[in-house]
């Protein structure tokens, strides 16, 4: 049904999903077991990547663990969504257009060197490396529900800091409205990506407001660990009451505006994506009801679950929209 | 074809189209239905159905090749009820983990999403195929009005197909495949018939 394209990364870039599972549950038995976290490094991460445990740094790849503090942004009294389930149902159509190929795929993107490019209506363009970034503000754990237009969602343990905290370190002007977002694009990469007949790079944008509020999460983590490469790792945006697309992955440049920047899924079907696409159980998705959703990695009678708007985040952020017709403005 | 050749392509072919349905049992037992299990069944379901329907549309011109391969056609039945058998499932996975059985919900849905409509029109152009597919209802028809009935299973392929992309995102090229598999198949026809015409004639 696809169209046959053999993945051609060589197999020494997958890893093997039982070796994945494997790892991640001796991590977290050794966690608890142990403490010191060269000893769980050495012993979870493997020969082949003692270089990295002996050199701490933060800018190592996914699962490497990460500092973090508490946060009263966190969502609470949810079920957490697996870490496998995580990382293997994925959106990130650069790696290919099935949920389980861009966890197959993913492992080709080069996460260092890596740095965001800020530009725009800001008072002098600044180009921002990853390490630095990490190191900003403190790392926050956030539970956040992502309810993904497509009707499904999950509860995942984001960890990153507000993205209101980075936007005053790129001093915008007063005539910035809008900050746009642009992911990792190169097609030699991401061969996966003429599999669509989507205009790349991915980009997303939001208002300034919406961007300045505090829940909306630059985000460089998941489960306390540096984010695997197809949640959109080095970094990238989460904004919990909009539907999953909003929040791009992979974040190589953030451009402030003067007026709504062009977002992807919103060119190729303005119909069906809105520029806020703001989680409304009452407007529906041309294609489907908007009312419920899906809860992954339940069993198939359990997964139903009414959709709340802003999904749940009303009371933080219904404010940015008053006096906004949202079915016009869906 | 001998009568031990027969039983056993028919058993391999019975095995080959309960393949998915054992698979999805299997995944349901184990809780091994992937992250999304209402997604995995709507999926398996709604492509086992769009494969058979395509395979059974296939036996015709594939028959008109050689003489030699005309005994497919005794199995053109076996995966055309097949096929309407796991559009019967796609269907009620919609109506049971979808709509929950709210019928007001479904008749929303019917009228405004044209994916549903017209995946709706498919089974329902299916319907009367699985209903007089009885040697009983091939005699009682008479073989010309049964034929002419059976020409709708073109439409409902057609149906399923489209069905198939309205669903998917706009840009997913994912149904390309069979779509091109099913175009093949049903140009098929006319051209094989005007291939074949004046050799007819001139026996």
């Amino acid at each position: 049904m696809l169209i046959g394209k053999p993945p051609d990364i060589p197999p020494s870039e997958i890893t093997p999903r039982d070796r994945y599972e494997d790892y991640f549950n001796r991590r977290r038995f050794l966690r608890t077991v142990l403490s010191g976290a060269v000893a769980a490094g050495v012993a979870a991460l493997g020969a082949e990547r003692l270089g990295e445990v002996f050199q701490p740094s933060i800018s190592a790849s996914a699962g490497t663990k990460l500092e973090t503090v508490k946060s009263p942004l966190t969502t609470t009294g949810e079920q957490l969504t697996s870490l496998e389930d995580i990382t293997h149902y994925n959106n990130y159509y650069e790696f290919g257009v099935n949920k389980d190929e861009p966890a197959k795929n993913a492992g080709v993107l080069p996460t260092r060197p890596w740095t965001v490019r800020v530009d725009g209506k800001v008072k002098q363009p600044k180009t921002f490396d990853i390490d630095a970034l990490l190191k900003l503000r403190p790392l926050e754990d956030r539970v956040y529900r992502h309810r993904c237009v497509e009707a499904w969602s999950m509860v995942i343990p984001w960890v990153g800091y507000s993205l209101s905290e980075f936007i005053r370190e790129c001093d915008p002007l007063p005539s910035a409205k809008y900050v746009q977002f642009l992911s990792y694009y190169d097609k030699k990469v991401e061969k996966w990506t003429s599999e669509s007949a989507i205009f790349w790079p991915y980009t997303e944008g939001l208002r300034m407001d919406e961007a300045m509020h505090p829940l909306t999460l630059l985000t460089f983590g998941l489960y306390g660990e540096v984010l695997p490469n197809q949640d959109g790792a080095p970094v990238r945006i989460v904004v919990p009451w909009k539907y999953g697309f909003k929040s791009a992955k992979s974040i190589v440049a953030v451009r402030f505006l003067d007026k709504a920047p062009p977002t992807t899924w919103n060119e190729q079907a303005p119909n069906e994506y809105g520029f806020y696409s703001n989680v409304n159980p009452s407007v529906d998705h041309p294609r489907w009801s908007q009312k419920t959703e899906r809860r992954i990695g339940l069993p198939f009678y359990a997964q139903r679950r009414t959709t709340l708007m802003f999904n749940g985040y009303g009371d933080q952020v219904a404010s940015l929209y008053n006096g906004m017709d949202l079915r016009r403005n869906f | 074809m001998t009568r031990p050749t027969l039983i056993l392509l028919k058993t391999l072919t019975w095995l080959a189209c309960l393949w998915p349905l054992a698979w999805l049992l299997w995944g349901a037992a184990t809780n091994n239905l992937g992250a999304d299990p209402t997604a995995t069944i709507t999926f398996a379901t709604g492509l086992a159905t769009l494969r058979l329907l395509t395979i059974s549309l296939a036996i015709t011109p594939v028959r008109r090749l050689s003489p030699r391969l005309s005994w497919l056609i005794r199995f053109r039945r076996l995966l055309g009820l097949f096929a309407f058998f796991y559009a019967t499932l796609h269907l009620f996975t919609y109506v049971a983990l979808y709509a929950g059985f709210d019928v007001n919900a479904m008749a929303a849905d019917i009228a405004k999403r044209r994916f549903i409509t017209i995946g709706v029109a498919a089974w329902l152009l299916l319907l009367p195929l699985a209903a007089t597919s009885t040697n009983w209802a091939i005699r009682k028809l008479g073989g010309k009005r049964w034929n002419r009935l059976h020409k709708l299973v073109y439409l409902a392929a057609v149906c399923g197909v489209i069905h198939y992309w309205w669903q998917v995102k706009p840009g997913v090229l994912t149904p390309v495949t069979i779509t091109v598999v099913l175009a093949v198949l049903l140009g098929a026809r006319p051209v094989l018939a005007w291939a074949q015409h004046p050799k007819a004639r001139a026996a």
